[in-house]
């Protein structure tokens, strides 16, 4: 526990709802890291997710649908000092913001990404999002999905993420080792968090998940790629949960000549002689 | 005055050889103004460039030609009908054509000559050169030739040059101007230019004819100048990342096309929602949907004042002119980050890609807006005050959090669904508007400033009708003047209301098929038109054509 506090607000949430575990292992990691409010920005976009930035005593983003992807690398970009945590589920990070997502994973920038994937859509009352599993029934999937689950993490260590990890809402400590590890990670960090839906999913329940997931322990070796896509590829019966690959790499920060050397763009402004010279060269 | 037409297939240098042309013109004193022409491919079909040269300034092109440079037939079947009486064909003896006006010479000839077939353009660039009186000096020639081309090609270029002037005998005087220390720049340089001097820090964009060239400008001085140009995958994470960037403190903006631009709506209305100063460029092009790539149009003007779903406070300015997209820029970014609203600048193809001479610009003549420091204590991002704008602070900058929502929410940043908050929230926000309306540009009146007959218009119809209206009141009989709006959203009333009662008759000219500028003036003003000088087959007005077909209408 650090010396900073994070209150959080009522949510709007259900009961048992796997969000309010997250928003409490993302209470306690903040404290734990002694992370200053001020100093942290939480974004989200649209969805039971990415009401996160409401709920919880930080600067807060609360954007569109799918967007919030785009706005918190953008905010990283303009004062590299915010320590920038997105919260999204899988409807607003892997389908709405699908594009975003992917070439998040190409820029490298130095956020961590907490999706929390419950296979299904919250808000608008239980159709099946990116992550449902073939033949889930929906309201709108009348007769079960028949398309294949879109598979983030072999997605994420394909697309060039650093640091691609699991882990479940159901494992307080789990997550907040997770947590910390993406937010202390240097460059982009995805944790996919699975997490129940008490209310419109009835199929993978808590139970459903505590069953299946296993924690990977040391015989993983993280830093190979390969080997971190076949982890990936494991979902069923068993499902890995635990960093599945973790290797740095320069960001884009670190790339960017307007801002490696720690440059804020925040309330910056422009060497009006430069301007003068731009003119010249147009005489 | 004169005008040149260099045309030919995409790929053969067109754009190029008018580039070189333009400056070495200018060079010489001329006022330059240069159309570009263009197809939406890389290789074949057909380019050209009018280049409008002489002591004064030209404000817009010409149709009627002193010269073309065919760089092959297709150009002089294309254009041959605009060549004036006494003007010429200039051509390689390969062109077939009897043309009584053509000037073969043998530039490929020449060209092989020199050692390479593919400075065969700087022949004609010469020649054209000598033919209107134009002097080169060598110097001249080798410092724009050097800007132009790759340095060990320079050498063969001027001498390529040198050898057209040769070939030919001057056929025009020459009347020198005094615009050899003015700036020769297209309107998206302009464009550019402004953003860089009111401090963006952050511009991302997806790639959009004819918007393109902003990020790229910005791009190629962005190592140097310090500041961020993102390529977003798409359009949308273009706007949202400008939001981001701007909510974080820094100086954001995009640009785009119409297109793109219906893509950024739904952000456009978060930025009024989330109260975010962000600049929109929209460089319009023919629509709908892909519409004519390469072309122009003012076809966007009722899209952009409304689009959003909701109701949003936002100010669009249509850009005029080389030197007020430049102003007006630096003015949107002020305007942005004082009100916290979206503002939105409304160029066209046909400004973004012509160049112009205009006098150096002036990047400290509009100060910069320094926000307040709001009271202290207990802060809210979404403050109710008294003027509707509430203190911004910057996340990460003090201890106060800082918080950007797009639902509807308290004075926190919180969600928020009660009706009093509703109200008083849309009320704080809207309220913005009346505000803003206080501090509007009126529109600039050309020609006469109590006219008979008052031509409306607005954005890069500005010069067209500037010459429109010299021409028309040089005939004598009536008094003709334009009114040309540079803000347009919220639309400023005073000098319309002023001078559409004693005016005869009101005539819109835009560059669209419904009027869209009359029918704004109608709904905001009542005030209605007589007639539209409407064009939207993708190609400008000129005034020439303007002034014709206001005689011909018997206005």
């Amino acid at each position: 526990m650090g010396q900073y506090e994070f209150n959080t607000y009522e949510t709007a949430w259900c009961p048992g709802c796997g969000n309010l575990g997250i928003l409490s292992s993302l209470k306690n990691t903040l404290e734990e890291l002694d992370l200053n409010p001020q100093d942290v920005l939480v974004v989200g976009g649209i969805g039971q997710a990415a009401k996160m930035p409401q709920y919880i005593r930080t600067n807060s983003f609360c954007g569109l649908h799918g967007r919030g992807e785009s706005a918190a690398v953008a905010a990283k970009i303009a004062n590299q000092k915010l320590t920038v945590i997105l919260h999204t589920g899988d409807g607003d990070g892997y389908g709405e913001g699908g594009n975003h997502f992917i070439h998040n994973l190409r820029r490298n920038i130095d956020i961590a990404h907490f999706i929390h994937n419950n296979q299904v859509y919250g808000l608008t009352k239980g159709q099946a999002s990116p992550t449902a599993d073939e033949g889930a029934v929906t309201g709108v999937q009348v007769d079960g999905s028949i398309n294949i689950p879109f598979n983030p993490l072999l997605m994420a260590i394909a697309g060039g993420a650093g640091f691609v990890a699991r882990s479940f809402s159901g494992r307080p400590q789990h997550l907040e080792e997770m947590m910390k590890r993406a937010i202390l990670f240097k460059g982009y960090a995805m944790v996919d968090i699975l997490q129940p839906c008490v209310s419109f999913n009835k199929v993978n329940t808590f139970s459903w998940y505590n069953k299946r997931v296993y924690e990977l322990d040391d015989s993983h070796d993280a830093g190979n790629r390969l080997l971190a896509m076949e982890r990936a590829m494991e979902f069923g019966e068993r499902i890995p949960i635990g960093v599945l690959y973790e290797k740095e790499q320069p960001t884009y920060h670190e790339k960017h000549r307007s801002l490696r050397e720690g440059q804020i763009l925040a309330m910056r402004r422009n060497d009006l002689a430069l301007v003068d010279k731009y003119m010249q060269e147009m005489i | 005055m004169y005008n040149l037409l260099i045309g030919g297939a995409a790929g053969q240098g067109v754009d190029t050889t008018a580039a070189i042309l333009e400056r070495l013109i200018k060079q010489s004193g001329c006022g330059v103004f240069t159309m570009r022409d263009l197809m939406s491919r890389i290789r074949g079909g057909h380019n050209f460039s009018r280049i409008r040269f002489g002591a004064g300034a030209p404000r817009c092109h010409s149709e009627s030609l002193d010269g073309i440079i065919a760089l092959n037939e297709e150009t002089i079947a294309i254009h041959r009908e605009n060549l004036r009486p006494g003007g010429f064909i200039l051509c390689d003896s390969a062109i077939k054509t009897d043309d009584e006006f053509a000037i073969k010479l043998d530039m490929a000839a020449i060209a092989q000559e020199l050692g390479n077939a593919r400075v065969a353009g700087s022949v004609a660039v010469g020649a054209a050169l000598k033919l209107f009186g134009i002097p080169m000096s060598t110097e001249e020639a080798y410092s724009i030739f050097r800007k132009s081309v790759k340095e060990e090609h320079v050498d063969i270029n001027v001498k390529a040059a040198q050898a057209g002037y040769n070939a030919v005998p001057q056929k025009f005087e020459h009347t020198a101007g005094e615009a050899s220390d003015q700036m020769l720049v297209s309107g998206n340089q302009t464009l550019a230019m402004g953003a860089l001097t009111a401090g963006v820090q952050f511009y991302s964009a997806y790639p959009m004819s004819p918007s393109t060239s902003i990020m790229e400008y910005l791009a190629a001085k962005s190592g140097e100048a310090g500041i961020v140009v993102e390529q977003a995958e798409d359009e949308i994470a273009g706007i949202n990342m400008a939001l981001g960037a701007s909510y974080a403190g820094a100086r954001a903006m995009t640009g785009t096309s119409g297109g793109g631009f219906s893509l950024k709506v739904e952000a456009l209305g978060f930025a009024g929602m989330a109260e975010l100063p962000l600049v929109v460029a929209n460089v319009q092009r023919p629509g709908p949907s892909t519409g004519l790539p390469t072309r122009t149009e003012q076809s966007d003007l009722k899209f952009v004042i409304s689009a959003s779903q909701g109701e949003i406070p936002r100010m669009v300015i249509a850009l005029r002119h080389h030197e007020d997209a430049f102003y007006q820029t630096v003015r949107a970014f002020n305007m942005a980050e004082k009100y916290q609203i979206p503002v939105i600048l409304l160029s066209d193809q046909y400004l973004a890609d012509s160049t112009a001479t205009i006098p150096v610009l002036d990047p400290r003549r509009i100060a910069l807006y320094q926000p307040e420091e709001g009271p202290a204590g207990d802060y809210a991002r979404y403050r109710f005050t008294e003027n509707g704008i509430s203190p911004r602070k910057l996340p990460g900058m003090s201890k106060d959090l800082v918080a950007a929502d797009s639902d509807e929410h308290d004075e926190y940043g919180h969600i928020a669904e009660g009706s009093e908050m509703r109200t008083r929230m849309m009320n704080k926000r809207m309220g913005k508007m009346a505000l803003l309306e206080e501090e509007l540009l009126e529109p600039e009146v050309l020609g006469d400033s109590a006219p008979e007959v008052l031509l409306l218009g607005w954005g890069s119809m500005y010069g067209p009708l500037e010459e429109a209206v010299e021409l028309l009141n040089q005939k004598g009989g009536k008094r003709y003047g334009a009114l040309v709006f540079g803000d347009i959203w919220p639309l400023p009333q005073k000098l319309l209301k002023k001078m559409a009662p004693s005016a005869k008759h009101l005539i819109h000219v835009e560059q669209n098929y419904t009027g869209q500028l009359a029918a704004l003036i109608s709904e905001v003003t009542g005030i209605k038109t007589d007639a539209g000088i409407l064009r939207y087959d993708g190609r400008q007005l000129s005034g020439e054509e303007i002034a014709d077909r206001i005689a011909k209408e018997g206005f």
